[in-house]
């Protein structure tokens, strides 16, 4: 009964994109219209020839299989995402890259929504969403709720980033930064997002445990605060059902006040409180040794979620907004430092009586320089957001800089190091295929952090400089050409540092797949749900 | 340590904590943002701001589409150095009528808050045709594909009319006569006295030089109209703000 539902369901959406597709207004609609019809033909054969043949899930294990998936498309979706940024870190230097014959498709404008949205949404996203699912089945000690729901919100997330993907090269975009997905593609992420919710909550209102582990209090906070994000954010009327154009239903002053809540939330919580979920979880588990501070989870928790959502702002100080709104900004950023901090002290104190794991561990080596990362770039952000420094940083690579430090070096990080965690226990191997390559890995990684971020301090320092340099008679020495000029070989040291990221990540899935190819299968050992915390 | 044993009952129930985070996290934006709607100084009261142009607004479309806002802020900071490179700062007025915002976040290249009038349609064609041709030391990308891109006016009175319904000020009579004022505005020998009753001081010119209507010529003509409406002569800065 419920698989005709689907199948009459799929069938309609088939029958309506391809009808859509034929009225469309402009080329991302089109092709994101073929694109939808596609994946629900193939959805459709997919449930026709699967019916009357399942077997219903073993009820006391663990739904491993989404999280499998979701390991394989982390990986996938980082090497796209870190492929693209090396690509238009290139640009930057050498402007003959975007190339004439592409017809603009892949000019950098294009190309830099393509890399933020496919490090963000597809890699750290596919990352949340796995880690979530495998972590809240071990801390509740309890199956995925929902039966085939989670397969939903892994497909649908897919499905999104297919969509988004194809409409940016061809041009569908909101203008607004990390919020570009245009209105249809806003309200499938808004579907797939709470499906997420339902089975993300269900699982927890089930669980076998008494207590709510610390990494679900983060990720469940992440889930409900960038749903309400995205929504207020993403409000807007399209000029046509059959469009891919629409009109934010805010502008000027408060669409740009709107944009930046949103915008510094995807950093606070996709980026912060969901990824620092990973960390409560796969610290202890890889140091073996139980999280510092029970009391500073708890204080550093509530403060961090409510501190967050203020700091926004900092992102338009000396700007058309009003001044109390962005000094308001500035102050809570700045509080924001310690609860940041608080994080980063239970992180890293966890491995108290367990340091000596650094020198023999590449894994834990690279969780620890995550979380040194961390603290280093919530450092820099409140620093940045005060007003005075903020009016040199402002408009600056320091800013792409400081972005970077935390996406590449913590979000980065400890993704690595939570895949290196999961695919030898996810493919029931002994261990990974080889430490070497972790080390490896490491090493080429944080190397190209470190010149990531040091040659946008100093391009972002000094571009700042050169603009306000005046002259003794009160003129400004240099035109805005002389500074783009300047700014070359640390593009090149940029993009080299890139490069270096993306070769670590490409070794990292060799090592992955060796590890489920090459290594040995475990003895069978019975993967019942136990406690786990 | 009594209030933090007491946090035990939250850990217990998800429901509330769940409702609980919800709350928590919703009182920074509601203090942040809400004011902003009632708040009367918040948009400054000038002479000059009118909506787009159906030409302009359909520029500002390609300006979009093409991700300008990457690498292009439109928001001129107080600062003297600011001031004297591009011109006054930036009022919230005179982005009011913009739905997104395009005020950006990094100067890869320089601002375009003011660049209305600063060069000639020439220039601007062939530096957006071929940047280095123009400014050697850039790294802007080519959109020369812009000016074999003809565009008509199909669908203009439907963007008018969502954007009327957000609430920009484009009355019946200027979506009545969108399409007309669409082609009016590239055509010098065409009758534009309706296009600027409607949208006063609007520049009429053939934007790219070629005979079609290209996506060039509503760039160049949403570039040329930027930051030029204010009338600064009748301005007063508000200390309160």
């Amino acid at each position: 009964m419920w698989d005709y539902l689907k199948l009459i369901a799929l069938g309609a959406v088939a029958v309506l994109a391809a009808y859509a597709a034929t009225l469309a207004r402009d080329l991302p609609y089109l092709v994101n219209a073929i694109e939808v019809a596609l994946v629900a033909g193939v959805a459709f054969v997919w449930i026709l020839f699967a019916m009357g043949k399942r077997t219903p899930a073993p009820a006391n294990e663990y739904m491993d299989g989404v999280v499998r998936a979701g390991v394989i498309a982390t990986a996938g979706w980082g090497i796209v995402g870190f492929l693209v940024g090396a690509t238009i870190a290139f640009q930057l230097a050498f402007p003959s890259l975007n190339y004439e014959w592409a017809q603009g498709i892949l000019n950098f404008g294009r190309l830099r929504p393509l890399h933020t949205s496919a490090v963000i949404f597809a890699f750290g996203g596919n990352a949340l969403i796995m880690s979530s699912f495998y972590i809240v089945q071990r801390t509740c000690a309890t199956r995925l709720w929902g039966g085939n729901l989670g397969w939903f919100v892994f497909w649908g997330w897919q499905v999104m980033i297919l969509l988004a993907a194809s409409s940016y090269v061809l041009g569908g975009t909101q203008g607004k930064e990390y919020a570009e997905t245009v209105w249809y593609i806003d309200i499938w992420i808004a579907v797939v997002w709470v499906a997420y919710l339902v089975v993300y909550m269900g699982t927890l209102l089930k669980r076998k445990e008494p207590h709510i582990y610390v990494a679900n209090w983060f990720i469940l906070s992440m889930i409900i605060t960038i749903a309400m994000l995205h929504i207020v954010n993403n409000l807007a009327v399209p000029v046509s059902f059959f469009g891919s154009v629409s009109v934010q239903l805010m502008g000027g002053v408060q669409d740009a006040m709107t944009q930046w809540w949103y915008g510094h939330n995807a950093v606070g919580f996709f980026l912060t409180a969901g990824f620092l979920g990973m960390m409560y979880y796969f610290v202890p588990k890889q140091a073996e040794r139980p999280i510092y501070s029970y009391k500073l989870s708890i204080v550093h928790f509530w403060a961090l979620i409510f501190l967050y959502i203020w700091a926004g702002p900092h992102h338009l100080h000396y700007t058309a907004l009003p001044d109390w709104a962005s000094t308001l900004g500035m102050v809570f950023s700045i509080m924001l430092w310690m609860p940041s901090w608080g994080g980063m002290i239970n992180g890293l104190m966890t491995l108290s009586g367990a340091w000596d794991k650094l020198r023999t561990d590449p894994v834990i080596r690279m969780m620890v320089v995550s979380v040194g990362f961390y603290g280093m770039s919530t450092f820099e952000g409140p620093m940045m957001s005060i007003k005075a420094v903020n009016s040199l940083s402002h408009y600056t690579d320091w800013t792409i800089g400081h972005v970077h430090s935390g996406a590449l070096g913590w979000n980065g990080m400890i993704t690595f190091g939570a895949l290196y965690f999961l695919t030898p226990k996810l493919w029931a191997r002994e261990r990974l295929y080889s430490l070497t390559l972790v080390s490896w890995h490491f090493w080429l990684a944080t190397i190209g952090i470190v010149l990531y971020a040091s040659s946008m301090w100093v391009t972002g320092i000094m571009e700042g400089l050169m603009w306000r340099e005046v002259d003794a008679n009160g003129f400004l020495v240099n035109a805005f050409s002389d500074t783009v000029a300047a700014k070359f070989p640390m593009y090149v040291v940029r993009a080299t540092g890139g490069t270096l990221f993306l070769t670590g990540a490409l070794i990292m899935c060799y090592n992955l797949w060796a590890t489920v190819a090459k290594q040995p299968r475990k003895a069978a050992a019975a993967v019942n749900a136990v406690p786990a915390e | 340590m009594g209030i933090l044993e007491k946090h035990g009952v939250i850990e217990r129930n998800a429901t509330l904590l769940l409702v609980s985070s919800l709350l928590v996290v919703t009182v920074g934006g509601i203090v942040e943002i809400a004011p902003l709607f009632y708040l009367e100084n918040t948009i400054e009261k000038v002479e000059g701001v009118r909506p787009y142009t159906p030409l302009e607004i359909t520029g500002r479309q390609i300006y979009i589409r093409e991700g300008c806002y990457n690498c292009h802020s439109q928001m001129i900071r107080p600062m003297r150095d600011e001031v004297q490179r591009y011109g006054h700062y930036s009022l919230a007025a005179e982005s009011m009528y913009d739905h997104p915002f395009q005020w950006g976040s990094k100067r890869t290249g320089p601002d375009l808050a003011r660049v209305g009038g600063r060069y000639s349609d020439e220039w601007q064609v062939g530096h957006l045709t071929n940047p280095q041709s123009v400014v050697p030391e850039s790294v802007m990308p080519k959109y020369g594909f812009l000016l074999n891109a003809t565009i008509d006016a199909t669908y203009i009175e439907d963007r008018l009319k969502t954007e009327a319904l957000v609430g920009v000020p484009y009355t019946a009579e200027m979506i009545a006569a969108a399409q007309a004022d669409f082609v009016a505005q590239v055509d010098p020998n065409a009758d534009s006295s309706g296009l600027l009753a409607r949208y006063p001081k609007a520049q009429v010119r053939n934007f790219d030089g070629q005979p079609e209507l290209t996506e060039m010529d509503a760039l160049v003509a949403y570039l040329q109209v930027l930051g030029t409406m204010v009338d600064f002569s009748t301005f007063q800065p508000v200390a309160s703000r």
